[in-house]
This record gives structure tokens, C-alpha cells and sequence, in this order.
């Protein structure tokens, strides 16, 4: 069972839809030790990165838990933002600090938020990009964006390049919302469905 | 590159889909979940459900047409007409929606723009303005175009954009239901004052108006109803004429 993880930031309803459609089996933790035996964990969010105040210290501890026991992650939008040290949209807090770097405001030469179809600059081969073509477009909708490091899977431009995915160690992140991306969208929540189920995932040739 | 969005339009009444001709004269065009399946194999970028006669009628969104479009569609869901309230927005977003518009209950109260915004993110929270040309200015109207709202479009258009609406849907008044074309200007003018998208609606008849409205217009976003409606393979055919003109469209 997939643990999704509601913590206040937006209307999960589109989310648990999207994980019905893939045939995920999920659940919504009401208290931080239920993660323990998940078979991964999602974080989704929309809105600012104040919002991750409503993780407390218990959730970030069982959540970097998890993690440490090698259960699939996934951060969806700002959840993918609070994979890294944190962000310049709420300086104040602390996002996980899996991945190094922070969250920056996306320029105002370019319309923001950044909203609607963009194509994913794929990097390097990805188990959760699996079957995702270079130049596959996907939905966005967000005004902050997360840096381009080693973890970056996929980028995307919009007034500058960003990173799209992220993966490394068991740790996954996009910025775009699959479950508003359509058939492509749908792939990348059943590759993560399919990482959470498979003791040792391989990316396929 | 961000892609130019084509939006279809389902104005909804009593469960069944109308299309409106300058507001007045509805006449039924089809069922709302086939259309928006149809709509999506076809490659339409996301879909939007006005209730066309809930502020008029005082009437809720319908939850039921909501669900029956969300349950099989993974693109993004707008719903407009009778959400006044942050409870009407909570129905609409729980019954699948991704994103509320808001005309008349944000003109009467902007504030309910910022409480919807901190609650769900600035992402759901679209305001619809309703403008007719008056001189050189553009006058907001509210109540589906029947009440002046004492309010000029862009000064409205960046009010609402600072109070936290994360998209204008734009509606030419005088456009719509003519099949004219776009007001390119009334778009050009509102999208260049505001740092939010804006989805231009009202007027659309052939594959040139799109064409003008995301160029001379500035629009991020084309809405229309009706000439999706009447023809099969619409949407990708105008997506490929998009293209061949040099415009960014996801095919």
C-alpha cells in the first residue's frame, strides 16, 4: 500500500483518481507511524511552500525513516520542492534536504505561475520515466522551481531551465502534475506503482 | 517551450450541454461526459464546465456532471458559474475540479480571491471577467453579462491577479457567440498589464482567429464552445494549423 500523505496543501481528489485509474492500492496516513510498512510514500501539494509547515517534526522523521529503509518516495509539484534544502518562496523553513540545493522564483521576463503544457528535455535513462519520449509534454502549475543538479532526470524551460524530475536513491520528484497529464501522466504514476511493488526495480531496455 | 492552450467549454444546464449565443437564445448540443471524452481523444488541453444558469437561477455547480467528467479525464478541470462561496469551492474541488472561476461573487466580495488562494494555492483560483467595449476602456459586467459591475477590465484583471487569481479567463461580451474573432486588443491589453495567464474567450469561428488571438492578442490561452462542438476533429486540426504557423501547441 502506497502511503499518500495529505497535509493540507490543496484538493488531493485529482491525485486519488489518477492512482484509482492506475490501479494503485493507497491509503491516507492519519499519524506518522503509519508510513512504517508502506511500500512507498507520496507527497504531493500545490500553492506555497509555507504550506509544508503543516509537516511536522514527527512526519519529517518518519518520512527521512522511510526513506532510510528504502521505501519509494515520490514528491509531486511542491513535494518535489520539499525533496530539496527549501525554498525561496518560505526561507524561513526547512524542506527535507534529500537533494541539495533550493527552490527559486522563476523569472519575470516569462508569465508566472507557469501554467499549462511543456515539454520534458530528458537527461539520463530514469525508472520513472520509463516509456516517457524526450520532448513528451506534461502539465504545470507553479511559480517556484527546483535547481538543475546531478538528481535531474528531465528539465524543462520556461524563462529558464529547470529541473522537471528528479531521481536518485529510491527518491523521485516532478514538478509537473501527472495526474493532470494525460496518458503520459498516468505512465509515470504506474512506473512509481510499479517501484513501489518491485523489491528491486530495474529500468527496462 | 509552453505550449498555446486550446480550452473547450461545456456550458452546462441541468446536466446537458448548451452553447450560448451572446448569453441568450440556449440551444442543447449533447451530453457533457461524451463530449469531454470525445474532446480529450482528440487532444483538447484542458476542459472547462460553466453552468451557464447558476448565478442566474441562484444554483449550485453540478457535482454530479463534475464527477461524471473528472472520473475518466486527466487533464485540467475548471468549473465556473455559481461558486460564490468558499463552501461552493470546496463542493466543486471535491467533486473533481482542479480550478474554480469566480466573476460576479469575486466582483461583489475580491477578497474571497485571496481566502480561496491561501486555501488551495493561487493555481485554483481563476477569475472570470466579463468585459464589453465602452470607448476606449472596457467595462466589466457581472450576473452573466446582464449587470454593469462599475469596474474597468485591466485595472480588474491586475487587482484580481495581486489578490492571488492564478489565471483570467477573458470574455468579450460583444464577441461572444459571433464567430467575429477574438478581441485581440481586449486581450492584448489585459495580458500585457497583468504577470498571470490569461485564456482569451468570446468570438472564435475559424482556425485564424486562434492564430490572431495568441499573437497579436498575447493570449496564453484560447477558450471556445461551440466551433468545437459542430465539427469532428476540430481541436487536432487546429492544432496542426497552429503549428504550421509558427505558434507552440502540444500535438
Amino acid at each position: 500500500m502506497i502511503a499518500l500523505v495529505d497535509y493540507g496543501a490543496g484538493n488531493l481528489t485529482s491525485v486519488r483518481k489518477a492512482l484509482t485509474a492506475v490501479g494503485a492500492e493507497f491509503f491516507t496516513p492519519a499519524a506518522p507511524a503509519d508510513l512504517n510498512g508502506a511500500t512507498g510514500v507520496i507527497i504531493p501539494g500545490v500553492g506555497h511552500f509555507g504550506a509544508t509547515r503543516a509537516i511536522t517534526e514527527d512526519w519529517r522523521a518518519a518520512i527521512l525513516a522511510s526513506v532510510k529503509q528504502r521505501t519509494p518516495l515520490l514528491g509531486i509539484c511542491l513535494g518535489l520542492q520539499y525533496l530539496f534544502e527549501g525554498s525561496d518562496e518560505a526561507p524561513e523553513l526547512s524542506g527535507l534536504g534529500i537533494l541539495a540545493g533550493r527552490c527559486t522564483l522563476l523569472p519575470p521576463r516569462v508569465k508566472v505561475p507557469h501554467v499549462g503544457w511543456n515539454s520534458l528535455s530528458t537527461r539520463r535513462r530514469s525508472l520513472l520515466l520509463q516509456g516517457i519520449r524526450d520532448a513528451t509534454q506534461v502539465y504545470f502549475t507553479h511559480s517556484y522551481a527546483a535547481p538543475i543538479t546531478k538528481a535531474a532526470v528531465a528539465t524543462t524551460e520556461h524563462g529558464v531551465r529547470f529541473a522537471s524530475a528528479v531521481e536518485g536513491d529510491g527518491v523521485f520528484g516532478v514538478q509537473f502534475h501527472p495526474e493532470k497529464s494525460s496518458d503520459a501522466g498516468l505512465r509515470v504514476l504506474r512506473s512509481f506503482v510499479e517501484i513501489s511493488t518491485s523489491p528491486h526495480p530495474q529500468i527496462s531496455k | 517551450m509552453l505550449s498555446k492552450r486550446l480550452i473547450a467549454c461545456l456550458d452546462v444546464r441541468d446536466g446537458s450541454v448548451v452553447k450560448g449565443v451572446q448569453f441568450e437564445d440556449l440551444a442543447n448540443a449533447g451530453d457533457p461526459a461524451a463530449l469531454a471524452r470525445r474532446y480529450n481523444a482528440e487532444g483538447i488541453d484542458e476542459l472547462v464546465i460553466l453552468d451557464v444558469t447558476a448565478t442566474i437561477e441562484n444554483r449550485r455547480a453540478l457535482a454530479e456532471t463534475l464527477r461524471a467528467v473528472s472520473a475518466e479525464l486527466f487533464i485540467p478541470l475548471t468549473v465556473g458559474g455559481g461558486i460564490r462561496s468558499e463552501a461552493d469551492a470546496e463542493a466543486a474541488l471535491d467533486a473533481g475540479a482542479d480550478k474554480v472561476a469566480l466573476n460576479s461573487a469575486a466582483l461583489a466580495d475580491p477578497a474571497l480571491l485571496t481566502r480561496l488562494a491561501s486555501r488551495y494555492g493561487s493555481q485554483a483560483v481563476v477569475v472570470a471577467i466579463d468585459a464589453k467595449r465602452d470607448g476606449e476602456r472596457y467595462a466589466v459586467f457581472a450576473r452573466s453579462g446582464r449587470e454593469a459591475a462599475a469596474r474597468e477590465a485591466v485595472e480588474w484583471a491586475a487587482e484580481a491577479a495581486g489578490r492571488g487569481a492564478g489565471e483570467i479567463l477573458l470574455t468579450s461580451i460583444d464577441r461572444d457567440g459571433t464567430r467575429a474573432g477574438f478581441d485581440c486588443e481586449l486581450t492584448a491589453a489585459v495580458s500585457s498589464a497583468v504577470p498571470i495567464p490569461v485564456i482569451a474567450s468570446g468570438g472564435a469561428g475559424t482556425f485564424e482567429h486562434f492564430r490572431d488571438v495568441f499573437t497579436a492578442g498575447q493570449a496564453d490561452a484560447a477558450l471556445a464552445a461551440s466551433v468545437f462542438h459542430v465539427s469532428e476533429h476540430a481541436v487536432s486540426e487546429l492544432k496542426a494549423y497552429l503549428r504550421a504557423s509558427g505558434i507552440a501547441v502540444r500535438l
